[in-house]
């Protein structure tokens, strides 16, 4: 019996290779916390990605539970921060960006479905101390039933 | 034994590969963040003592969520699926009832004179609320607006809201405006 010619190979390997690179995104932060995104079905897209910086809330995953507790944090980056933390946050994540983009930064929050409004609304007042008042309240989309 | 085969042509396999390969690009998408946009009003400046802006009663329709998660729209308990056509139907005041909102005559590009609702839809709610519930009620509200212009869409323009062009849509959004007031956070009912 011949062998199986093999010279296609690499095209199989190449497509995998590439249907990966495409369909998974990047993630420059490592999750801390677990954020179950509320469902809503009225949701807009982010356009540019360059332009949103991310406020993470919700409980401590299961490995940090330990030092963390259960109750839910704010992760910034990749570490758990407090409220007053964020204000200085914005101010860097404005720096980063380009001049004339500054105006346009939005906050994209993703937060837990089980968290209380306490810590929600006391992060909105930061960000309107910062001045960051471009929000994006970020939920899975789904169809209106 | 078995019959000597003949060697498979392996050169298309090659072109099956790169069907795939397309068919996967075409088919799966990076995963886009999605959300409810919404800009926060600006922080008040700290010498300046806050006035409240006087909004007339009519024109104002509050909506409580308390820390049980329960609903109170302009007094009255309400359940969450009852919200959006009481917000639409405060919006337009169809009927020119003197206790919903005030309607303004004004010229609108493209769309010409058109009665605009003078409408606020405020949205408070407590410190033990949970986010979930706060964002059914922050999408039954934008989803009000939505329908809203939607049918302006179709009826002034005979297309849908998505298909219009930019000018075309600033007009309808300007004809039906977006108010949601999000109040200064305040601890009702205790935590």
């Amino acid at each position: 019996m011949p062998a199986i010619s093999t010279a296609s190979l690499p095209d199989i390997v190449f497509m995998l290779l590439f249907f990966f690179m495409v369909s998974t995104s990047m993630r420059d932060t490592t999750m801390m916390v677990s954020t179950k995104l509320p469902e809503a079905s009225e949701v807009a897209k982010l356009k540019k990605k360059s332009l949103v910086s991310y406020i993470y809330v919700g409980p401590p995953t299961r490995e940090h539970q330990r030092l963390f507790g259960t109750e839910p944090r704010i992760q910034l980056n990749d570490s758990f921060k407090t409220l007053v933390d964020i204000r200085d946050f914005i101010s860097s994540e404005r720096d980063a960006m380009n001049e004339s983009d500054r105006p346009l930064l939005t906050t994209s929050l993703k937060i837990d479905e089980e968290t209380r409004m306490r810590i929600v609304t006391d992060i909105k007042q930061e960000l309107r101390k910062a001045s960051a008042l471009k929000i994006s309240y970020a939920a899975r989309q789904v169809d209106r039933h | 034994m078995a019959r000597k085969t003949p060697e498979i042509n392996g050169s298309s396999l090659a072109d099956i590969a790169f069907l795939l390969l397309i068919f996967f690009l075409v088919t799966t998408t990076m995963n886009v963040d999605t959300g409810l946009n919404r800009m926060l009003p600006p922080m008040p400046e700290q010498n300046t003592k806050q006035e409240d802006i006087e909004v007339k009663k009519r024109n104002m329709l509050a909506v409580k969520i308390n820390k049980s998660d329960r609903l109170l729209v302009a007094g009255e308990p309400m359940e969450v699926y009852m919200l959006k056509d009481k917000a639409k139907e405060f919006i337009m005041n169809p009927n020119e009832d003197e206790h919903l909102p005030e309607l303004k005559e004004v010229d609108i590009p493209l769309i010409g004179r058109r009665k605009v609702s003078e409408g606020v839809i405020s949205l408070q709610n407590d410190n033990g609320t949970t986010y979930r519930m706060y964002m059914l009620v922050q999408n039954e509200l934008v989803a009000a607006y939505n329908e809203l212009r939607e049918d302006l869409a179709k009826t002034a323009f005979g297309k849908l809201y998505s298909k219009l062009t930019p000018e075309e849509q600033e007009a309808v959004d300007k004809a039906i405006p977006q108010r949601i007031s999000e109040a200064e956070p305040k601890n009702v009912g205790g935590q």
